[in-house]
């Protein structure tokens, strides 16, 4: 059996594909594709809900000037599609291998990395664009402005020595070198690195642009949705637009909908979000009400503890005759554990329940309340056993409520 | 001879007893071609991996499970070498970074960026993309995960991953929010019984469903335990009836042992006694916070209801000390000590709980 790893062996492999792999459609890849990757923006114009961020950059577009930047903000919501995309409008495809460098946390990046290759490459002459008239065509199309970009995606992981190296090569380099660092905590920035970039903060995406990008995305893909399934998406996604549109692809895959290739004359159109798609919706068979992606399937996918078993457990937790509260609450908890709940998902669920919508629940308990939640919270990053932890808080809990 | 936890495993989806509907979402996902990444989670002994192994075989066919396993040799930016096992076949590789522990980074960054680099070998793979499926992935180190990001985002043409895990608490979001989560729960009292009374059949043994309903009990829902437990009555008792005994597993009696003493006697010499035992459970590679867990939840049948709160209260307090700090007896003897004080107070009706 050849190994996985036997280098002949998968040459062998890579010499045999090479051939055919050139005439593989790459439509079909395209439809096999997960769809955050689909539909990732593929220019400013793409890129959703952050229209500060954009309309700055799209200047540079112009300017051909650019600062170094820092993008910062909660998962999905766009950082490193704007920066692809921006590198893309502005060297375009010839000359965006030899002017971008992306360096992210799966590189290897300690210190002597960041010595050695970000300073070759920082400090490497410039690469011309095109010449001739087809060159003047290209730079029509792309500004290819007289620097470099040197991309660090998910600079919170890098240390602060590496950081720290950065400094000096930010500095001598800059006339031909623009750093762009993105991370989701900005805290782990070191300072002398976050004040020599503009910052970019990327918001969570607001529900509006949100809803509207995933009506768009199902409206391509064939996708039928039950009324709420968008509210659901964003209410399960948190404002991440990648969670959103995977919990959408998973359940429009259980349903099976995704199977229903495309006629060949449509997928070009399907590359691309348009508004006129409505034809091609039309003359595919209408989609039978099986087929139909319902917020319940939504929610399961996204692991939501349905409303009944929470309320078993608020329920528990009530001061009551039948029983002891620790009986109750035991046996509540060692299901909800067994059914295999995340525990961070329950504490959400039950912090919504307790401390936002509950209004019986007088502030004085609930001040206490958050306190019991707040330890719990810490415990559990801390990789805390989830069992014990979370049948302390509720007992807790039962116990401050049970006070009045 | 292979153990029955081994022997009866069910090999493809089709075959897979329990959460049928789970099953049925597993195959549309390997057939739809477009397979996502997927954080699978729940309770130990739930049967994940089980499924995931069905799964795998939906995906390539019967191919994926002729597997090897290799040694490989990392080399970490300190020069040390690290030895790490891997589990592959032609189709997939299964790794467990925790086994080294902080290096997982390396490992992580190194095999993900070679898989992801390298064609499918059999040329004639149902899928382009290859997996690796990552054990105890709530073990991973924060830096480790983080390695994983972009990798996953980047390769997706080639590669997919399928992380196991027992919770999700420790998976930091941006790798949540690039799986697909899927839960399995634990089989149900009666699913167990169904498994047992099952295997019981193929193995020859003579069917007693009392007896089979009350191991489901025990089992605590683990079904990994329930046939453990099963096999070892069998394998005890020539004829077993309705009332045949359940051995426990020697430690956890051990632990029983020590709930008794410290509910007969509260006292600095009984501490010493415990801790002896304590040391005793250690040695022989039983978890601190499974011997806590189980203690406490020992206790809680032989205390007075008023108790019961406050004594959860202090076991996950020191069940936390335990994962933070490194000395993992001083938290134990101090859950004991804590423990004897609480129990005296109450004795004395007082509320003896004023280190809050
Ligand atoms: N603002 C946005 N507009 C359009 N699509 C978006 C936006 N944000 C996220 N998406 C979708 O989510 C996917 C992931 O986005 P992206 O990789 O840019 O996130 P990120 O901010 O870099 O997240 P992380 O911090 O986890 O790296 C994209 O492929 C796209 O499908
Ligand atoms: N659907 C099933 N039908 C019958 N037996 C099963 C099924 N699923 C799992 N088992 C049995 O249960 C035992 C535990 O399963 P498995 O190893 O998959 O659990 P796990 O969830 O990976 O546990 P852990 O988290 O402890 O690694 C195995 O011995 C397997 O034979
Ligand atoms: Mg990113
Ligand atoms: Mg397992």
């Amino acid at each position: 059996m050849a190994s996985f790893f036997d280098i002949r062996a998968r040459q062998a492999a890579a010499a045999a594909t090479a051939s055919s792999s050139k005439q593989q459609t790459p439509t079909q890849d395209n439809r096999l594709q997960p769809w955050v990757e689909k539909y990732r923006p593929k220019s400013l114009d793409d890129v959703t809900a952050q229209d500060h961020t954009v309309t700055v950059l799209r200047r540079t577009l112009q300017s051909a000037n650019l600062p170094h930047m820092l993008f910062y903000g909660p998962p999905g919501t766009g950082k490193t599609s704007t920066v692809l995309a921006l590198a893309k409008q502005l060297y375009g495809p010839e000359l965006i291998k030899s002017r971008v460098l992306e360096l992210n946390a799966s590189d290897e990046r300690g210190i002597s990395i960041v010595r050695e290759k970000v300073k070759d490459f920082a400090r490497m002459q410039l690469s011309n664009p095109p010449a001739g008239p087809a060159g003047e065509e290209y730079r029509k199309k792309y500004p290819c402005p007289p620097y470099k970009i040197i991309v660090l995606d998910e600079a919170d992981s890098m240390t602060q020595d590496a950081q720290s190296a950065l400094r000096r090569t930010m500095e001598t380099y800059s006339k031909i070198t623009r750093f762009c660092l993105i991370c989701n905590y900005v805290t782990r920035i070191i300072d002398p690195l976050a004040s020599r970039c503009s910052k970019f903060r990327f918001k969570s995406l607001d529900e509006v642009n949100a809803g509207k990008r995933l009506q768009d995305i199902a409206k391509l893909e064939n996708v039928p949705l039950e009324d709420g399934v968008v509210d659901t998406l964003l209410r399960c996604s948190e404002g991440d637009l990648r969670k959103a549109i995977t919990f959408l692809q998973s359940a429009a895959r259980l349903v099976g909908v995704v199977q229903a290739a495309p006629a060949a004359d449509k997928k070009r159109k399907r590359a691309k979000i348009d508004d006129d798609e409505d034809e091609d919706v039309m003359d595919v068979d209408q989609p039978s009400s099986s087929n139909l992606v319902t917020v319940r399937s939504i929610e399961d996918i996204a692991g939501v503890i349905p409303t009944n078993t929470i309320d078993n457990l608020l329920t528990a937790m009530q001061p009551s005759s039948k029983g002891t509260v620790y009986g109750r609450v035991s046996k509540a908890v060692e299901d909800l554990v067994a059914e295999g709940w995340s525990a961070t998902q329950i504490v959400t669920q039950m912090y919504e329940e307790i401390v936002i919508k509950d209004d019986t629940t007088g502030d004085w308990q609930k001040a206490r309340i958050v306190l019991c939640f707040s330890d719990v919270d810490k415990r559990l990053v801390d990789g805390s056993d989830e069992h014990l932890t979370i049948l302390d808080l509720c007992l807790q809990v039962a116990g401050i409520l049970g006070e009045r | 001879m292979a153990l029955l936890v081994d022997k009866h495993r069910p090999r493809t989806l089709e075959t897979l007893t329990y959460h049928s509907d789970l099953s049925a979402r597993l195959r549309s996902l390997a057939a739809s071609g477009d397979f996502p990444h997927l954080l699978i989670y729940g309770p130990s002994g739930a049967g994940k991996k089980t499924r995931i192994t069905a799964t795998l075989r939906a995906l390539y066919g019967p191919g994926v499970e002729k597997i090897k396993i290799d040694s490989r040799v990392f080399q970490t930016s300190s020069n040390r070498k690290l030895e790490f096992n891997i589990v592959s076949s032609n189709y997939h590789l299964e790794i467990t970074p925790s086994d080294v522990g902080n290096y997982d980074r390396v490992v992580v960054q190194d095999l993900l960026k070679e898989v992801a680099q390298t064609q499918q070998v059999d040329l004639s793979a149902k899928q382009r993309f290859k997996v690796v499926v990552i054990n105890e992935a709530d073990h991973l180190t924060r830096d480790a995960q983080a390695a994983l990001r972009r990798t996953m985002e980047k390769y997706s043409p080639n590669l997919r991953l399928i992380l196991l895990a027992n919770s999700t608490s420790n998976i930091i979001a941006p790798i949540r929010s690039r799986c697909l989560l899927v839960r399995v729960a634990a089989p149900t009292e009666e699913d167990i019984a169904g498994v047992l009374a099952r295997v019981g059949k193929k193995e020859g043994y003579k069917s007693c469903e009392p007896l089979e309903r009350r191991i489901a009990k025990d089992s605590g829902r683990n079904l990994r335990r329930a046939l453990l437990m099963f096999e070892a009555v069998h394998a005890q008792n020539d004829n077993v009836t309705e009332k045949t005994q359940i051995p426990p597993p020697d430690w956890e009696a051990l632990i029983e042992v020590i709930a008794k003493e410290m509910i007969e006697e509260r006292s600095p010499q009984r501490i010493l006694q415990v801790r002896a035992k304590l040391y005793d459970l250690l040695t022989h590679c039983i978890p601190a916070t499974t011997i806590l867990k189980t203690l406490t939840f020992k206790l809680m049948p032989k205390v007075d209801d008023a108790l019961k709160s406050d004594i959860v209260k202090w076991s996950a307090f020191y069940e936390h000390r335990i994962r933070m700090g490194s000395k993992v007896i001083f938290h134990l003897e101090a859950f004991v000590a804590k423990f004897m004080r609480l129990y005296e107070g109450n004795l004395m009706g007082m509320d003896m709980d004023f280190d809050d």
